[in-house]
């Protein structure tokens, strides 16, 4: 994970994609969000979604998986330059999230983040607050979702 | 079962669901799968962490907030889905064996102008744990099929 001072607003992470099979689509749907569109294709087909569709819940769950995985990604390069290693704070929550087209049984979304705010905090001066854009975007290239989440990211003058 | 329709959620106080209990297991089992950090997978290191102890995924809390709702009241709704969420605050961690409760608020209801048979419910639901203290807070807004044939004939 990088520390404050080695972001800048219009960074950009490609996450990864993922493909939202009717399997997986109904086994969170039945855990979390049992409603008739999630959990049935003929149900789905009637709906406004057009499909058996995700739970928005479920779009959101794995672009925290792609960003996790992300973010092991870059501590195991900071790692291999002998670089020290920024852990973040737990992110305080986001907003602005938009689920803008149904995601349906074999779409495919590949995810990606901007970095669209920084600030320091007044109150905590070894952590900066950063707003990230993480965004979806299906294989016909829809935008299909979109939250911006913030993070409490530590400053590299804190530490030794 | 009468089905809940948007002339249900006028603003205020819709209601309080629950309470749901949430295990070790299952908070070990969603971070397993979507949100693998050390604090919502390991004892040892989530004692370290920031959160001093084991906790749940802020994207598992939302997703069991999304199953509170749907059993409390959404199940039995014209819900048609929703757009989006315009805010979430994750205030408090969820530890394992809490119990939780849902308190829902109509914040707003209005007629869709695109589709005027349905119309859109802006909720705040809150959730707490057995000790009363306040998780997380969302604003989130469900399109809702207005009752009978309201709104045909306008277009839609």
């Amino acid at each position: 994970m990088n520390f404050f001072e080695d972001i800048e607003v219009g960074q950009r992470r490609e996450l990864g994609s993922f493909t939202f099979t009717a399997e997986a689509i109904k086994k969170f749907a039945a855990q979390f969000d049992p409603q008739r569109f999630h959990l049935d294709e003929e149900e789905g087909r009637k709906s406004l979604f057009g499909g058996l569709a995700a739970s928005g819940w479920h779009v959101g769950s794995v672009c925290m998986k792609l960003l996790v995985a992300d973010a092991r990604r870059l501590a195991k390069e900071a790692a291999a330059r002998g670089e020290r290693l920024a852990v973040w704070g737990p992110s305080p929550g986001f907003r602005e999230l938009r689920w803008i087209k149904p995601v349906l049984a074999g779409d495919t979304i590949r995810f990606a983040s901007v970095v669209e705010q920084m600030r320091t905090s007044d109150s905590r001066p070894q952590w900066g607050i950063v707003q990230i854009r993480n965004t979806g975007i299906n294989q016909r290239g829809e935008l299909a979702f979109s939250v911006l989440g913030t993070g409490f990211v530590p400053r590299r003058a804190a530490g030794p | 079962m009468t089905t809940l329709t948007f002339e249900d959620f006028p603003p205020g106080r819709f209601g309080t669901f629950g309470p749901r209990h949430v295990t070790r297991d299952e908070i070990l089992s969603f971070a397993a799968e979507f949100d693998p950090q050390p604090m919502h997978l390991d004892e040892e290191a989530a004692k370290l962490s920031l959160l001093k102890g084991l906790s749940a995924s802020g994207w598992h809390l939302c997703s069991i907030m999304m199953r509170m709702m749907v059993d409390g009241f959404v199940g039995r709704t014209a819900s048609l889905g929703s757009p989006g969420v315009n805010e979430v605050r994750w205030l408090a961690p969820l530890r394992p064996g809490d119990d939780l409760l849902l308190d829902v608020d109509v914040m707003e209801a209005r007629v869709s102008r695109s589709r005027p048979e349905t119309g859109i419910v802006m909720f705040r639901s809150m959730v707490r744990n057995a000790a009363g203290q306040a998780l997380c807070e969302m604003v989130s807004p469900i399109i809702v099929g207005r009752r009978g044939d309201a709104g045909a004939g306008q277009g839609g």
